[in-house]
């Protein structure tokens, strides 16, 4: 157990300092660098500024040193907590960036709790009542939510929310709240609007769970034990939940570590669909605007929270699962 | 007798014989294969059944609705026109309506003269499969509508799915090659090299992909020309099937080197490169062919979502991604919802490609 858990830290610290480094060497890619951009975008407005000014700006950036000085410096930095001031908008990247994170923590677990609560109850369903008219009406949804891209989605749901409700279903706040201090009102209004964002991004990871879900407990169902149990008269809610489906759930728990990723990964999308406050919209606009140090904090910020929550999964994994406690499971 | 005869029949078939009678039993899997040689048919054809110049802008044809051809005449006779379209703007609101104008009806025709191109990028041509007899289509011919410079939907999106779909095809090619490459380094030698490289595959599932692509994409050059974003584009996207291949054709590298007939092809001294091409490739070809098609709709997925936020391919390259990029905002979808046909495309094909996907992977394996 103890070797288990050494062997999830250690790949967790190498994972983050891998997202360091790629994150790092992302941000260098683009021809030119800021301080470029700065003085295209002056000069666009009539400002001229002039060589010498430019190379000022570059030093007191660091922009001018090596590589991989430029690297250590910005992870020192980043190790004291100080994600440096973002260029564009000329305040530090965590006021930037704000509440927008804890939100999109926020999005991303409520659609992640959406997809498990949705997942089990239909998967158990279709396995039960395989060939059902049910079934198959789960299965042709499962199929659409696995076809339609996360972010077609969120257009058609606009659409439709447009056409036949009236209703705007972006943002996550009432205009009233967008810019007021947070109270209880403000946080009913952010469960208001919550919802639709949340199940939108829960479709797709819940169709493959659903899939996955069937298929396991099909083969569960089948076996000797399931017959067994009921030629003694068990009751049939007690024979199928008691052993088939705690059996089928294993993968359930495993598939968490990617469950995770894919849905903070598709958060991003659907809130610039459908212009939520999370990261999303900000990271697509200073990943444009060359805003290196801001886009940089963000896709840092989401790596390591991914990981960490996948951390977290794997400690749960463990608890529940006595064969990788007692060591049996690799 | 019938019962001998058939066994007979399966006991001298090839594989390949039995992985398509497998494959046919699956009619889901047949049809979605059916569909997706015709997606790729229209691909190679785009320009033919295009009708409309992609890129021919007209204001004054700026958000024509579709468009219905009438198939009969008065009399009841098959006799395909449309009408000719007259816009008029609203002198209160400024928006532009149009009314179909039945005076005069134009003839639809198969096979007519239209706008030039080559064809198969080689026989230059203006044969298109549909036009109108004055061979005046851009002014006639809305199947499917136009956009906000009043560019032909239906054309457009003939262009744009062969971009999306070479896109996917060309991307699933170059993580194939990846994925074989590492996969099969990783499976035939075990040890610390299977080690590393199963440790560097977590660490890459373990991370959000999109921001990182996001990231990459991002700093293609807005100076590159559409050929050389295409490749670029087309590279970022192939990093994201490589892992789930090289997974694959690990599990088969390593399931096939415990075979009776791999240990017996080792007693006989054959040598590493015969083995794996003569005895080990054949054998699990059949499974990547299946894991290809089922990650191919992620790549278009990631074509498309790419486009779509103004990372990936960038007008004037038409693609799916593009496309629907014209529809982003609620007040363009709120005027032109026929703008979001082109998602119709994009589910059919990812359905039909995960559909296929799964016939052919339990096609794959014909003795189970």
């Amino acid at each position: 157990m103890l070797n288990y858990l050494a062997r999830r830290l250690v790949l967790a610290v190498i994972t983050i300092w891998a997202i360091t480094v790629v994150t790092f060497i992302i941000l260098q890619l683009p021809p030119g660098d800021f301080v470029d951009a700065y003085v295209a975008q002056a000069s666009a407005v009539g400002t001229a500024i002039s060589a010498a000014e430019a190379d000022a700006l570059r030093h007191a950036y660091g922009l001018d040193q090596p590589l991989i000085i430029q690297y250590f410096k910005w992870l020192s930095h980043i190790l004291q907590g100080d994600f440096g001031q973002s260029f564009e908008y000329g305040r530090p990247v965590t006021e930037v960036i704000g509440d927008r994170l804890w939100l999109t923590v926020v999005l991303s677990l409520g659609a992640i709790m959406v997809t498990w609560g949705l997942a089990l109850p239909i998967g158990i369903y279709s396995a039960v009542r395989q060939y059902s008219i049910g079934d198959y009406i789960f299965t042709f949804i499962g199929f659409i939510g696995l076809a339609l891209p996360n972010f077609l989605l969120a257009l058609i749901v606009m659409y439709l929310g447009l056409r036949l409700f009236n209703v705007s279903v972006g943002g996550l706040f009432s205009s009233s709240f967008a810019l007021a201090p947070w109270s209880w009102a403000k946080l009913w209004d952010l469960m208001e609007h919550l919802p639709v964002p949340m199940l939108i991004l829960a479709m797709a990871g819940t169709a493959q769970l659903v899939r996955i879900m069937r298929a396991n407990l099909l083969d569960e169902l089948r076996r000797p034990y399931v017959v067994t149990a009921r030629a003694r008269g068990l009751p049939e809610r007690r024979v199928i939940m008691k052993y088939p489906v705690r059996a089928a759930l294993n993968p359930f728990a495993s598939t968490v570590g990617y469950l995770l990723p894919f849905t903070v990964s598709g958060s991003v999308i659907i809130s610039v669909v459908l212009s939520l406050p999370t990261v999303g919209p900000i990271l697509l606009h200073s990943l444009i605007s060359q805003d290196e140090l801001l886009s940089s904090t963000i896709i840092l910020m989401l790596g390591v929270l991914t990981v960490l929550g996948t951390l977290l999964s794997d400690l749960l994994l463990m608890w529940i699962d006595p064969r990788i406690r007692m060591g049996a499971l690799k | 007798m019938s019962v001998t005869t058939a066994e007979n029949r399966v006991a001298v078939a090839t594989q390949r014989q039995l992985i398509w009678w497998r494959f046919k039993k699956h009619k889901l899997a047949l049809i979605s294969g059916i569909i997706v040689i015709l997606f790729y048919v229209t691909s190679i054809f785009a320009d033919t059944i295009a009708y409309t110049e992609p890129f021919d802008t007209q204001a004054a044809r700026s958000y024509i609705p579709p468009q219905p051809i009438h198939w009969f005449d008065a009399n009841g006779h098959f006799h395909p026109t449309v009408s000719a379209l007259k816009g008029k703007r609203d002198p209160r609101t400024f928006k532009l309506s149009y009314a179909p104008d039945a005076s005069e009806p134009r003839d639809v025709t198969l096979f007519a003269h239209g706008y030039e191109y080559n064809l198969f990028g080689l026989i230059p041509t203006d044969i298109h499969l549909l036009g109108v007899t004055d061979g005046k289509p851009q002014d006639a011919l809305f199947l499917l509508g136009t956009d906000q410079l009043g560019r032909d939907v239906f054309s457009r999106l003939m262009v744009a799915t062969r971009t999306s779909l070479s896109i996917g095809l060309i991307g699933v090619i170059m993580s194939l090659v990846l994925g074989v490459l590492i996969g099969g380094l990783s499976g035939l030698y075990g040890g610390w090299v299977d080690v590393v490289i199963q440790r560097i595959i977590e660490i890459l599932r373990s991370i959000p992909t999109i921001p990182l692509w996001l990231g990459l994409a991002a700093a293609v050059p807005n100076s590159w020309s559409p050929q050389q974003v295409y490749f670029a584009i087309t590279l970022i996207i192939s990093l994201i099937g490589w892992t789930e291949l090289a997974r694959v054709v690990r599990g088969r590298f390593l399931a096939l080197r415990e075979e009776d007939f791999i240990t017996a092809a080792v007693l006989c001294g054959a040598s590493q490169m015969r083995i794996i091409f003569k005895h080990m490739v054949p054998s699990f070809l059949s499974h990547i062919i299946a894991a290809v098609s089922l990650a191919l709709p992620a790549m278009i997925i990631s074509e498309t979502t790419l486009s779509f936020l103004g990372l990936g391919l960038r007008p004037p390259a038409i693609s799916w991604g593009v496309l629907l990029q014209d529809a982003q905002n609620l007040q363009t979808l709120a005027l032109a919802p026929w703008l979001l046909v082109v998602a119709i495309p994009v589910i059919v094909v990812i359905l039909a490609f995960n559909f296929l996907g799964d016939g052919l992977r339990d096609a794959a394996d014909p003795y189970g």
